[in-house]
């Protein structure tokens, strides 16, 4: 019963993708339009962190090696982490703009874990494939949450973070054992599916 | 057309434009969504469910990309769009 790597994929990138509108529409509205209803302005943060501690299911059912859970754990404890310091940004009960800086971290330290966890040797797999891609992605995404730190009504950085976002769902989504043009390459990409 | 007109009209464009900006972000994300379907029906598992099992038949990544549109759409964007509203109203 338990889903298959690409469902528990599918199911993150819809969450990347909402947390991807939200952000980019307070990116359009500007923070004193989407902040006028006190729950929107949790809205985000608190999706960030809800992903990051569903992320410990995965880390502790997908346990394919030692490097996938320590993986996924740091995902996790980085995803919390922005999350929740988003949270207490938004309530006030932090008042540095500096925790943002956790956004760009979580970035960082989930690309890196993205690139890392996923055998160079699986690379004709489409699954590794756009593991890569996604780590890259993310890391050069990182630009963007750090710039809105130091420009944080910068319209241009704004919407880059948002769209990350999206663009990273879209990877998501496109997460599948093996692809055509890839899979062909090696029987060990195992069997073709949709 | 005095200036203070042309600002006025240039802001009354911009807000138009912040607007349809956030109306159309759930609708376009829903139409990616069945674009997709199109393209590659043989993915949308519910058109062939003989013999597939409980995820494939739960879990599509098309459907899903239409219901996150639709989530949006119909759940965020009608508030921001009005206080958007009030906000350019001066409430």
């Amino acid at each position: 019963m338990q889903p298959a790597a690409e469902f528990v994929h599918w199911m993150f990138a819809t969450g990347f993708l909402l947390l991807g509108l939200c952000l980019l529409a307070q990116a359009i509205v500007g923070d004193e339009v989407w902040r006028r209803r006190p729950w929107r302005a949790y809205l985000w943060p608190g999706l960030a962190f809800l992903m990051g501690v569903l992320m410990w299911p995965v880390m502790v059912l997908y346990t394919n090696s030692t490097i996938h859970m320590i993986a996924h754990g740091s995902w996790a404890q980085t995803m919390m982490l922005a999350g929740g310091a988003e949270l207490g940004l938004a309530r006030g009960k932090l008042k540095s703009r500096y925790w943002h800086l956790t956004m760009p971290l979580a970035f960082l330290v989930s690309g890196t874990a993205i690139l890392l966890h996923e055998q160079n040797g699986w690379l004709f797999a489409r699954a590794a494939f756009l593991h890569h891609l996604t780590g890259w992605l993310i890391i050069t995404g990182a630009i963007f949450p750090l710039a809105t730190v130091f420009r944080p009504r910068a319209t241009v950085w704004r919407s880059g973070f948002a769209l990350t976002f999206v663009i990273l769902g879209v990877l998501l989504y496109c997460d599948r054992d093996v692809a055509p043009v890839f899979g062909h390459i090696s029987s060990q990409a195992g069997t073709p599916h949709r | 057309m005095s200036t203070q007109l042309v600002s006025e009209h240039a802001a009354v464009r911009r807000r138009t434009a912040r607007a349809w900006a956030i109306t159309a972000l759930g609708p376009t994300t829903m139409l990616g969504g069945v674009v997709w379907a199109f393209l590659q029906p043989y993915r949308v598992t519910l058109l062939h469910p003989h013999g597939q099992g409980f995820w494939w038949l739960v879990i599509e990544p098309q459907i899903l990309v239409v219901l996150a549109g639709i989530v949006f759409a119909f759940l965020i964007a009608p508030g921001v769009l009005e206080d958007l509203e009030a906000e350019e109203d001066g409430r």
